[in-house]
């Protein structure tokens, strides 16, 4: 291995990364709200947990390639949805790519979600209530704050899992840092040394990504809060 | 527990290739196995197409055994160098670039590039067809190319990655915007869909699509002069490795024969409907 | 429709089981192979001694935080080269390379290991200490504490995980179909290609896949019943 070649190539990979993270923030915004609407939605019982449930549990039983696969080329095929209003959308190869990766998100993250609601003591909801909030402002300042800070450290392994997956938008035409990767090597015939350096890079957003979930989760937790206030 | 890991390892270790040449004459031949009618899938899963049944040809007048194996396009050079097979017949032309990292036997092909569109769109009024050799481009075909740059300008055109076409749209029309695929079957699921505007391919392979048994590229349509040489390379040849100098003579041999007796000529009108063959 | 799907050999259906058995191969392989991995990994990231440690981190690390494409196409480009190199060392000049389907199993090995050296990890540490020095006090060696008291129950804890690292691994198994290799995304690729009809095989994929993670989970779970049955009692 050509190690020269595969620190030359780190610049050139670098005009992918405005786009990986593009795709991997937007993915995990738009799949964190529908992972809690679809958490919250659970709870209802009856048909909405029977939703939700078979929503998780295709898109988490199904290899995330089939899902950006089926919707990019696969709803394409249809001439009724390139007829509907949701075609100008579906037709850019990064809104495809944001859509598969937020849907793919959003079973995990239900999944996240509900393990965190479980987790909320009842004494919390019960003092809560005791203090005569209403139902919206239990769930809005207890429950909901609660679960999500227990939620978070597997909500990191999500983001890294997210970030990862954001390399298989390379094979639906997208250039960011895979993409890229692959134009390079296609040009220098050393795939070695060029993949080498995508997974440098990937490897630094993610180590990065973690230390960043690690200080916010230091920083929620309670002994952390209760020592600022004093 | 054990034992499977034990079958495990036994398995890998078994399948793991040996060196080709200790296994007398063996020669394995890559392909893409998704370029028809060069070189594609068909639904019982066997490589078939015109480059399988030239491989054959030449293998036997080699008196040496082929096998053909299947390889991804985008990583079809760097895997020859690496000795995962020994030579690559899929459609690959012989450019200087390619020439800097490995070698060619042949050409056995030529064939011209052209550009498609969807029938209703506007560039299925440009006139197709008009033969533009780049190996010399005179004043009028350079107006020609600058005109149809102009008119692409900001388009979306579709092309295989690591092509002679993404070449040429590089090389000669930087103001397109340029997409790349993995296959060509993609770049027309692409361009009936929407994505793009305009796709650059072989004249061969525009015409499979067009055919496509699916009859999803009944709509599409050339457009713009059948681009021939120059950037696109000098024909379709035999990759490989630039130290089998044996196996380029012996590659040489046998197409040159081929070629005069007319035998590539007989297999390509089968497969393509024309004579692809290298004539004089 | 239903010819697109059929037997013969105009029909894509052999194609598309023939991509399933190859799935399952390579993903149990690696599966497999992965674990014993796995288990080295959890163990060495136990060693009082620094640089088991060490290397156990880097490796999960690394792994961990690069796309399963990457690793499988680096496991692709890379694997010759370096069979080369040890090839060289011992006087051999000729060509030596793995086949795809081994190259996939070593990747998704290699996955395998990186994913399920956590979920030991925390299973030996789970195995109360005081049965490793009940085993001590009886006259068992380290190595026979290990082997004999220690590893049985670790390998019931780790089970409920493993399953989990299973989804995954079948799941990235999809990925090798860049290796060229006939596994089902492979095969659903070319058919999607040759017929014009992408949503109906990937969709058909998917449920393919859905089959096969959705059998394995209850395979899972009848496993860890079996495992546990001896403490049923106890636990109730």
């Amino acid at each position: 291995m050509n190690l020269d070649l595969v620190w030359s190539s780190l610049p050139r990979l670098l005009d992918g990364l405005v786009l990986t993270l593009e795709l991997a923030v937007l993915s995990l915004a738009i799949g964190l709200a529908a992972g809690i609407g679809l958490a919250l939605l659970r709870r209802t019982g009856g048909a909405g947990r029977w939703a939700v449930d078979a929503y998780v549990f295709v898109f988490r039983g199904t290899p995330l390639l089939v899902q950006i696969f089926a919707l990019y080329f696969g709803l394409g095929q249809f001439e009724a949805v390139r007829e509907s209003v949701l075609w100008p959308l579906l037709r850019e190869p990064f809104w495809c790519a944001v859509i598969a990766l937020a849907l793919n998100t959003a079973a995990y993250t239900s999944e996240i979600v509900r393990g965190g609601l479980e987790a909320v003591p009842r004494g919390a909801v019960e003092a809560a209530e005791a203090l005569g909030l209403r139902r919206a402002a239990v769930w809005l300042t207890v429950v909901l704050p609660l679960a999500l800070r227990q939620a978070l450290p597997a909500y990191g392994n999500e983001i890294v899992l997210m970030v990862k997956g954001t390399a298989l938008a390379s094979t639906v035409t997208l250039l960011e840092i895979t993409g890229i990767a692959r134009q390079i090597a296609s040009r220098t015939y050393a795939p070695l040394e060029i993949f080498t350096a995508a997974g440098i890079l990937y490897l630094a957003i993610n180590l990065l990504a973690v230390v960043g979930v690690r200080a916010l989760e230091r920083r929620l937790a309670p002994e952390a809060r209760a020592a600022a206030r004093r | 527990m054990k034992r499977l890991i034990l079958a495990a390892i036994a398995v890998v270790a078994l399948s793991t290739a040996v060196d080709a040449y200790a296994q007398s004459r063996t020669v394995r031949i890559a392909t893409e196995g998704a370029y028809r009618p060069w070189n594609f899938t068909d639904a019982s899963g066997a490589l078939v197409g015109f480059e399988m049944d030239l491989g054959r040809e030449l293998c036997r007048r080699m008196n040496a055994t082929c096998t053909f194996v299947a390889q991804d396009w985008d990583g079809i050079i760097p895997a020859l160098q690496q000795g995962r097979y020994d030579a690559i017949m899929a459609g690959m032309s012989i450019t200087p670039r390619r020439l800097e990292v490995i070698d060619f036997a042949g050409p056995y092909a030529t064939d011209a590039t052209t550009f498609a569109s969807l029938r209703n769109s506007p560039f299925a009024q440009i006139k197709a067809g008009d033969p533009l050799d780049m190996a010399e481009i005179s004043a009028d075909e350079k107006k020609t190319i600058d005109d149809l740059a102009a008119q692409l300008r900001g388009r979306n055109v579709g092309v295989q990655i690591s092509t002679i076409q993404q070449q040429m749209l590089e090389a000669l029309m930087p103001g397109v915007r340029v997409r790349t695929y993995e296959t060509t079957d993609a770049i027309a699921l692409d361009l009936v869909a929407g994505r793009i505007d305009a796709l650059l391919v072989d004249r061969s392979a525009l015409k499979a699509i067009v055919e496509a048994e699916g009859g999803q590229g009944r709509n599409i349509q050339a457009f713009g002069p059948a681009f021939t040489r120059g950037v696109l390379g000098t024909g379709v040849g035999v990759g490989l490795r630039k130290q089998d100098q044996d196996l380029k003579r012996a590659f040489e041999t046998a197409i040159g024969e081929a070629t005069r007796d007319g035998t590539i000529a007989r297999i390509s009108t089968q497969w393509f409907g024309y004579d692809i063959s290298i004539r004089n | 429709m239903l010819d697109l799907f059929s037997l013969g050999p105009r029909g894509w259906g052999d194609e598309l089981l023939s991509g399933t058995v190859v799935t399952i191969a390579v993903s149990v392989l690696g599966f497999v192979l992965g674990c014993a991995l796995g288990l080295a990994t959890a163990v060495a990231s136990l060693s009082r001694r620094l640089a088991p440690r060490w290397l156990a981190d880097v490796y999960t690390t690394i792994v961990r935080g690069v796309p399963s494409l990457l690793v499988i196409y680096l496991f692709f480009f890379g694997s010759s080269g370096a069979i080369m190199f040890f090839a060289r060392m011992f006087g051999y000049t000729g060509f030596l390379s793995l086949d795809a389907f081994s190259v996939g199993v070593l990747a998704l090995a290699v996955l395998t290991g990186a994913y399920s050296a956590e979920v030991f990890r925390g299973a030996l540490q789970a195995v109360p200490r005081g049965q490793m020095e009940a085993g001590r006090a009886v006259g068992l060696s380290d190595g026979q504490v290990f082997r004999y008291v220690r590893l049985p129950q670790a390998l019931r804890l780790a089970l409920p995980g493993l399953g989990n690292v299973w989804q995954l691994v079948l799941k990235d198994s999809a990925l090798v179909s860049v290796t060229a290799l006939a596994e089902l995304m492979r095969m659903t690729s070319v058919a999607a290609r040759s017929t014009g009809q992408p949503f109906t095989f990937y969709v058909a994929a998917g449920i393919l896949y859905l089959l096969l993670t959705t059998v394995s989970t209850l395979l899972f779970v009848r496993a860890e019943r079996r495992v546990g049955r001896h403490l049923a009692g106890v636990r109730s």
